[in-house]
């Protein structure tokens, strides 16, 4: 009898992986969905949107992911603001950012916001919020958004304890204004203040902070209503919100879904009006389910197969076999039969909501991201064929349907090789054990690495992942071109000359390869009937506020 | 009887160490839970260092156990990585959980007994076939297509019931889900149940019953059946603990935030508190249940006596 009990959850475990299918064949018949509630257009109709559970406390320092991140994006306005559609910062709470000399900076903050408890927005409640999450004593995961100001050494150094409690660059010189200085020249500097790390903070904060993670006060268009941990948050519009992007909806319910094959579910039987991330599996289906309720737009992902440069078979003056890679792998078939259009072969490094006046040009990867099964083999034969004859993939597959993907880049790979089990995949079963083996550095071949942007700068796209030693160089590539390209960029005042330094460093990853671009992520969502003007940011994560119920 | 309780109490200390001893180690071999906080990018060193201090992870393994067991005694299970304390999330997920599992224990208990008795009295005809037949059926497909299926059928073509469970998840919203957990260990039951009953119809006893002229329903109730509930006994009591540990496919699927969801979230982020203290709490009922299935067994068969 035991034997029959005790098999059975293994069996299930080992079933789940294929779950997704036969929800496919279930929502193949299609049904509209759509519930009826109340609303009617007024701006007071209540939406539910599906959620996850956030990782980290609420704390706009701690949250590094997309779901903590949608309740930032509703609670929260900092000095600069990405435009939902353009990606472009804009000024919010910022009066106006000046600066000489592309380091000193002067910010004044706008008179008159308030957070929602009342209390006024000042520049402490910048620069106080600024040096708690600087703090190391605070552990806040995004301390290193501040790591360019000066004094962050002091703060928190890499060992040992902080030797200061505040940042020495920042200085309030009144009720409104403070002063930054950073410990290098950073010309597009202000416009990384649109993140929500450097969002302002309420004295309530500080004073019972237990109270304030359990509910979040800011100055944003909601405000929360009630937080049960790991279910529901409820958000309500604030009504004396201040700001030019007042809520057109009365709140928004956020329901914590462990699967989103459950919200879509939910989404087509009229109990949820919104579900982001549409399940891979439904995506064959999505069009006929929801028909124009369905939107596709591109986010600031990336994402790219880096190579490890402490192997020596795919290190140094391999970079004809990492191109040969890169052209053996069809991206076009992949994304098209595998994410039906929710990513886009990659041509470059950074994405498609830079835009191109922000960055983004098709094309710089040049005829190494085109797929071209002759010269592939021709590549990789030069450069003395694969190391040791076979290769892996390496991928974390508890998410992003990467088991798949890795599957049919390995085919292409080999069928451009003409041999059958020249490349095997890798799977890593949790995205935690993925990333320590990629910081014990114990990639064998390559692996994916993905980049989702802090903010709308091509900087982001390259220096935090290419330059030397930088915090998301998991391929430990290294090359002094690129990095004194980026340098002479960085202190570059024009924005045009400085995105163009950046393009001439990306040429530098054309020819060297340290990552091969596979495809641009989009985002996806479906809605109910009652809503209109459902909208995706850069981020992925829905414009709340402009969002029409009834 | 007292005796024999208290020693199976003392019995379960030592599996109950032992237990939440390998469970530690084997979440404690998924590696080091920190990096996977931040995301694609690789940790600050610093701050890595400052959450593994508060989290107790700088030290060697042993010393965390002891630590953990310490905490443990003391009435608390440690805080998972969003801030709250495990206790927190145990007090709001196994209620839900146990509401879950008791709709499926009765459902397969009372309707895998009457179909067992049902189809052991009538062996080999056609009630029996069909109920056989069935029942081969329900244990070979799998739960997650039982219920993607009954999700769809009864929540979105029909919209008889809301295809996910709310966060109230009460008794009622989770019938179907209860259904869907109890479908296979149903079909055991109802299998067992008759197996059972077919072997003892023979029996002297029942002989000896019915030349007594005992009616025909005080024979099957307290003689046949009570003799050959043994074994259904048994599978019940562990299928408590499976299928209150089970349940994360179907918790997945109707999206119920109880053991199971909190079980997964735990596995997927490393979290060592969430996970070695829902597992805990689960030898717990597994041991409780089968200890109240060796009382039963005494209960059932009067010969069977403890000491």
């Amino acid at each position: 009898m035991r034997g029959v009990t005790q098999a059975r959850p293994q069996a299930a475990g080992r079933a789940r992986r294929f779950a997704c299918a036969a929800a496919v064949a279930l929502a193949a018949t299609g049904c509209g969905g759509g519930g009826n509630g109340g609303g009617g257009g007024d701006g007071t109709g209540i939406l539910s949107s599906s959620w996850g559970d956030p990782q980290n406390p609420l704390e706009p320092a701690n949250t590094n992911e997309v779901q903590g991140g949608k309740v930032l994006d509703m609670i929260f306005r900092g000095l600069k603001r990405y435009d939902p559609e353009t990606g472009e910062a804009k000024n919010m709470l910022a009066e106006k950012i000046e600066s000489d000399d592309s380091q000193n900076f002067t910010v004044t903050v706008k008179k008159g916001w308030k957070f929602s408890n009342g209390e006024p927005v000042t520049a402490k409640s910048f620069v106080d919020a600024w040096n708690y999450g600087a703090h190391l004593d605070n552990a806040q995961k995004n301390a290193y958004f501040f790591e360019y100001i000066e004094g962050y050494d002091e703060v928190h150094p890499e060992e040992g304890d902080p030797s200061a409690k505040t940042l020495s660059g920042l200085k309030v010189t009144g009720g409104q204004t403070f002063t930054v200085k950073l410990n290098q020249k950073f010309s597009t500097w202000p416009e990384t203040l649109g993140y929500n790390a450097f969002a302002p903070l309420p004295k309530a904060f500080f004073d019972d902070h237990d109270a304030w993670v359990k509910k979040p006060v800011g100055n944003g268009p909601y405000q929360v209503e009630s937080y049960q941990k790991g279910s529901v948050m409820k958000l309500r519009k604030w009504e004396d919100y201040k700001g030019p992007d007042k809520a057109r909806n009365g709140g928004v319910d956020l329901k914590v879904y462990t699967d989103n094959n459950a919200a879509y579910t939910d989404l087509l039987s009229g109990n949820l009006d919104l579900a982001d991330d549409i399940p891979a599996a439904q995506l064959k289906n999505v069009e006929s389910d929801l028909g124009d309720r369905y939107i596709n737009e591109p986010a600031g992902i990336i994402q790219t197969l880096a190579f490890p440069f402490y192997d020596k078979g795919w290190g140094e003056g391999k970079e004809k076999l990492r191109q040969g890679i890169s052209r053996a792998i069809d991206r076009e078939k992949i994304t098209e039969q595998i994410y039906h259009g929710t990513r886009t072969p990659a041509s470059d490094w950074t994405s498609p909501v830079l835009g191109e006046k922000g960055g983004y040009q098709a094309g710089i990867c040049g005829e190494f991201c085109d797929y071209d099964p002759k010269a592939a083999k021709k590549l990789i034969d030069e450069a003395g064929g694969l190391p040791g004859g076979r290769m892996t993939l390496t991928s974390n597959v508890d998410t992003g349907s990467h088991r798949v993907w890795l599957d049919a880049a390995c085919n292409s790979i080999n069928n451009a090789l003409g041999k059958d089990k020249a490349c095997t995949v890798n799977p890593v079963g949790t995205f935690a054990d993925y990333r320590n083996q990629i910081g014990d550095e114990r990639m064998t071949g390559p692996f994916r690495a993905g980049w989702q942007m802090d903010y709308p700068l091509i900087q982001n796209f390259l220096q935090p992942l290419y330059y030397t030693n930088a915090s998301s160089n998991d391929g430990k590539w290294s090359n002094k071109e690129f990095d004194k390209l980026v340098d002479e960029a960085n202190a570059e005042r024009d924005t045009e000359k400085a995105v163009r330094k950046f393009q001439d460093a990306e040429k530098v990853l054309a020819e060297q390869m340290p990552a091969i671009p596979l495809w641009y992520q989009n985002g996806s969502a479906g809605f109910s009937e009652r809503l209109t003007d459902v909208k995706l940011n850069p981020f992925s994560v829905p414009v709340y506020d402009q969002i029409k119920v009834g | 009887m007292g005796r024999y309780v208290i020693r199976r109490l003392l019995q379960m200390i030592p599996v109950f160490i032992g237990s939440t001893f390998l469970i530690f180690i084997m979440v404690y071999a998924l590696g080091d839970p920190v990096a996977a906080l931040f995301g694609d990018r690789a940790p600050d060193p610093a701050t890595a260092a400052r959450i593994r201090a508060e989290l107790y992870l700088d030290q060697p393994l042993w010393k965390q156990y002891l630590h953990y067991m310490g905490q443990i005694f003391r009435g608390d299970f440690g805080t998972a990585f969003n801030g709250q304390p495990v206790l927190d999330l145990m007090v709001t997920a196994f209620p839900i959980t146990i509401r879950l599992t008791l709709i499926a224990v009765v459902i397969e208990m009372i309707i895998g007994i009457v179909l067992g008795v049902v189809s052991g009295l009538r062996r080999g005809r056609s009630v029996d076939t069909t109920l056989l037949f069935l029942t081969l059926i329900v244990i070979s497909v799998p739960t997650f297509v039982t219920g993607y299926l009954l999700q769809f059928l009864f929540g979105v073509k029909w919209g008889i019931v809301r295809p996910s469970v709310s966060t109230d998840a009460t008794f009622g919203e989770l019938l179907l889900p209860g259904v869907v957990l109890a479908l296979v260990s149903l079909a055991y039951v109802t299998r067992l149940t008759r197996t059972s009953i077919v072997e003892n119809v023979r029996g002297d006893y029942v002989r000896t019953a019915r030349a007594k002229g005992l009616p025909r329903r005080r024979v099957i109730v307290r003689h046949l059946l009570r003799n050959s509930l043994i074994p259904v006994v048994t599978f019940i009591g562990t299928d408590i603990g499976a299928l209150m540990g089970g349940a994360i496919v179907t918790e997945r699927i109707f999206n119920i935030h109880g053991v199971g969801f909190q079980l997964y979230q735990g596995i997927l982020r490393n979290n060592a508190p969430t996970v070695v203290g829902f597992v805990t709490v689960l030898v717990i009922v597994f041991l409780l249940a089968n200890l109240i299935v060796d009382l039963l067994y005494a209960v059932l068969d009067p010969r069977i006596r403890y000491a």
